[in-house]
């Protein structure tokens, strides 16, 4: 392969990665608070059809990501009422808002949008663009790092720096600040937070809310950055592919970001290698490629290499003596 | 909440799940009239396409055996305080112990081929929950992720199986070579003219003696009872000299076959050969009847013919009201899963207020309490 080739798969990289790492970093708030997430999937879906609905109508994608992390947002609180206001199965929780998700996004695109579930294609304005950083042209004839720059580093949506830079923020928040540390506990250890006089359900309302809004982000770049418009069930399982990557990286922000990367990175792979045929095993079976992040995850959990071990108060409940 | 008595058992077995129920419907019909149709409408239709004639009604029993399977799948699982999540998963992986038995003795009589085809189906299915158990008995991984996992795994592992192997060179379509009519589990309309063209088969016998052999095992048999104490508390069961891990594989592989059984209908009963994707979510389905069921083979039943009606009538419903396409079934589907499951803490507390303030010993007591301690 040579530089180009090896250039390409590394940019699709970036791009399939970043929903994951926006997804994944949501998952880490609501984890890390006590909260078992595996509604991760619906609410992206939720927010891209939200988003891909609102750029067409509006023709603008800023109103569009609104109205996604809007609907993200809200599809987060309700999950929230039932799994710590109403003290319900989190799981259980999160299958509904799958499931709701899937269903209400098909179901509303039928009988607004009459073209089997897809949202409208999107004008030039309802679509973010490509960001060019400065220099990037210039710098293309650069032997070697030139073509990085121009290539891997500049040229990505919006999103797509966003989602690196919440690595960043995350890690900051959540091991450098009092809202971090409190978050934190409530995962760990609630009754303890409680003790201290600081309310565990508000602590974890705050965590679920930032949960929210990132999955609102990460449900619109489906639709109006990497897509143009919404098609039926466009998250095609990401959401339990970044829900994977939380485990992998146990939890933690920056590990998230590689982990999310070596996804992507398969993914990238899987789709270069359709029809590829190698050498000693004839035509890749892509479908091992594909399971591969499940794989390792499985692998991962089951203590083989290293040991995952969420937060402890994670899918509990929290209940205050009386 | 620890003012308030438990409610009567009717109440909870029924009332309570009533009342969840009606919020669902109630939110879907408001979901119906958003997109300015009427849900009274709605209902009728998915009445009528559901009971009102043959055909209707055959479909509806055939939706409900997959139901059904994948329903007390959950239910064993739950019974033994471990959440399966791996339905789908699981009685897609079946597919191959069904389609590989069937395609075998296609050539000798539906007597022999069903029932080996179960056990190749059933064994299967129980391998794909047996590894996650496995993996949370011994290795101690959430059982809830590795199921996930295994969905996914399942998926690919299967659209490998299927074009790579199974495929017949001769076709395109991704698909098993077709069963011949001895490898195939009989109609029911072979029998009763009575269901017209509809795809209920035979597995719908399979199906009533799994509920009966389900109601058997968690009541009346030791192990049943090992597996309650075990939801109930692990602690208590692992003092009473009970092996958990043990239990849990084994809970999880009967779990697993049982969703394994969705196999013989659709691949034996109906399609004829394997297909991608055949289970078509049904696992998920399962979730919403064992706990619309409440874990109970009856109310099993009962909700496995419920969300037939709803699959069987929302397919009618699209054709007769355009404007509302079949997805809103999982819409329903999804809503009854939230309040009846996640947000089943919404009606109890009132419930249990109006309860105690109805039974007139309690009467003084429970006035005592809520004036004493306001509910906050």
């Amino acid at each position: 392969m040579d530089l180009a080739v090896i250039l390409s798969v590394l940019d699709a990289t970036i791009r399939l990665s970043t929903p994951l790492l926006l997804a994944c970093l949501a998952g880490l708030y609501s984890e890390r608070a006590g909260i078992f997430d595996i509604g991760l999937e619906g609410k992206m879906l939720a927010a891209a059809f939200a988003a891909g609905a609102v750029a067409a109508i509006s023709g603008s994608a800023w109103l569009g990501l609104m109205a996604g992390m809007a609907v993200s947002l809200a599809t987060t609180l309700l999950q929230g009422a039932a799994a710590i206001t109403l003290k319900g199965n989190q799981l259980i929780a999160g299958v509904a808002i799958n499931m709701l998700a899937a269903g209400m996004t098909t179901f509303l695109g039928q009988t607004w949008f009459s073209q089997g579930g897809r949202t409208p294609a999107l004008s030039e304005g309802g679509r973010f663009s490509p960001i060019t950083l400065p220099f990037a042209n210039e710098l293309a004839g650069v032997p070697i790092l030139g073509p990085i720059y121009s290539e891997l580093i500049s040229g990505h949506y919006l999103l797509v720096y966003i989602a690196f830079i919440m690595v960043a923020v995350t890690t900051f928040v959540l091991y450098r600040t009092r809202f971090g540390l409190r978050l934190r506990a409530v995962g760990e250890n609630p009754k303890a937070v409680d003790t201290a006089g600081i309310s565990v359900v508000k602590q974890r309302y705050q965590a679920i809310i930032i949960t929210g809004l990132l999955c609102g982000l990460a449900g619109a770049y489906f639709s109006i950055a990497q897509g143009s418009g919404f098609g039926n069930n466009m998250t095609a399982g990401k959401g339990y592919i970044a829900l994977a990557a939380l485990i992998f990286a146990k939890w933690k922000p920056v590990p998230a970001m590689f982990t999310c990367l070596l996804f992507g990175f398969l993914d990238a792979l899987q789709i270069r290698l359709q029809n590829f045929e190698l050498p000693v095993i004839g035509v890749v079976p892509v479908q091992a490629i594909q399971a591969l992040p499940y794989v390792l995850t499985v692998v991962l959990l089951a203590g083989f290499i290293g040991k995952a071990v969420g937060p402890k108060a994670g899918g509990v409940p929290y209940t205050k003596e009386r | 909440m620890s003012a308030s008595r438990p409610l009567p058992r009717w109440a909870d077995i029924a009332l309570l799940p009533a009342l969840n129920l009606l919020l669902a419907f109630l939110v879907s019909g408001l979901v119906v009239l958003l997109v300015g149709e009427n849900p009274f409408h709605a209902i009728q239709v998915i009445l009528y396409g559901a009971f009102g004639y043959g055909d209707g009604f055959g479909y509806t029993l055939y939706y409900a055996t997959n139901f059904i399977f994948t329903g007390l799948a959950v239910a064993v699982a739950a019974h033994a305080g471990l959440f399966n999540i791996g339905g789908d998963g699981q009685a897609y992986v079946a597919g191959l112990g069904a389609v590989v038995v069937a395609l075998a003795l296609d050539q000798t009589h539906w007597l022999i081929a069903m029932p080996l085809a179960v056990i190749a189906a059933g064994a299967v299915g129980g391998f794909w929950a047996f590894v996650p158990g496995w993996l949370q008995a011994k290795r101690g991984s959430h059982v809830v992720i590795t199921t996930i996992m295994f969905n996914f795994i399942a998926s690919a592992l299967m659209v490998y199986m299927v074009n790579r192997v199974l495929k017949p060179a001769s076709t395109m379509a991704p698909e098993s070579e077709t069963i011949e009519v001895a490898g195939r589990v009989p109609q029911l309309r072979q029998f009763f003219s009575f269901f017209g063209y509809s795809p209920v088969n035979l597995s719908i016998v399979i199906a009533i003696a799994a509920l009966i052999g389900v109601y058997i095992l968690i009541w009346h048999t030791k192990f049943g009872y090992a597996m309650r104490v075990l939801g109930a508390n692990p602690t208590a069961s692992r003092y009473a000299g009970i092996s958990n891990s043990k239990m849990i594989m084994i809970t999880m592989t009967i779990s697993g076959a049982l969703a394994g059984m969705v196999a013989i209908n659709e691949v034996m009963g109906v399609q004829n050969r394997l297909v991608l994707d055949f289970v078509a979510g049904a696992g998920f389905v399962g979730i919403a009847v064992a706990l619309m069921g409440r874990n109970h083979p009856i109310g099993i039943a009962l909700a496995a013919i419920l969300f037939g009606a709803l699959y069987q009538g929302g397919q009618e419903l699209q054709f007769v009201i355009p404007g509302i396409t079949r997805e809103m079934i999982v819409v329903i589907q999804a809503l009854v899963i939230l309040f009846t499951g996640a947000m089943e803490g919404l009606f109890r507390p009132s419930l249990e207020r109006a309860f105690m303030l109805l039974s007139p010993e309690q009467k003084s007591e429970a006035i005592a309490v809520s004036t004493a301690k306001p509910e906050s």
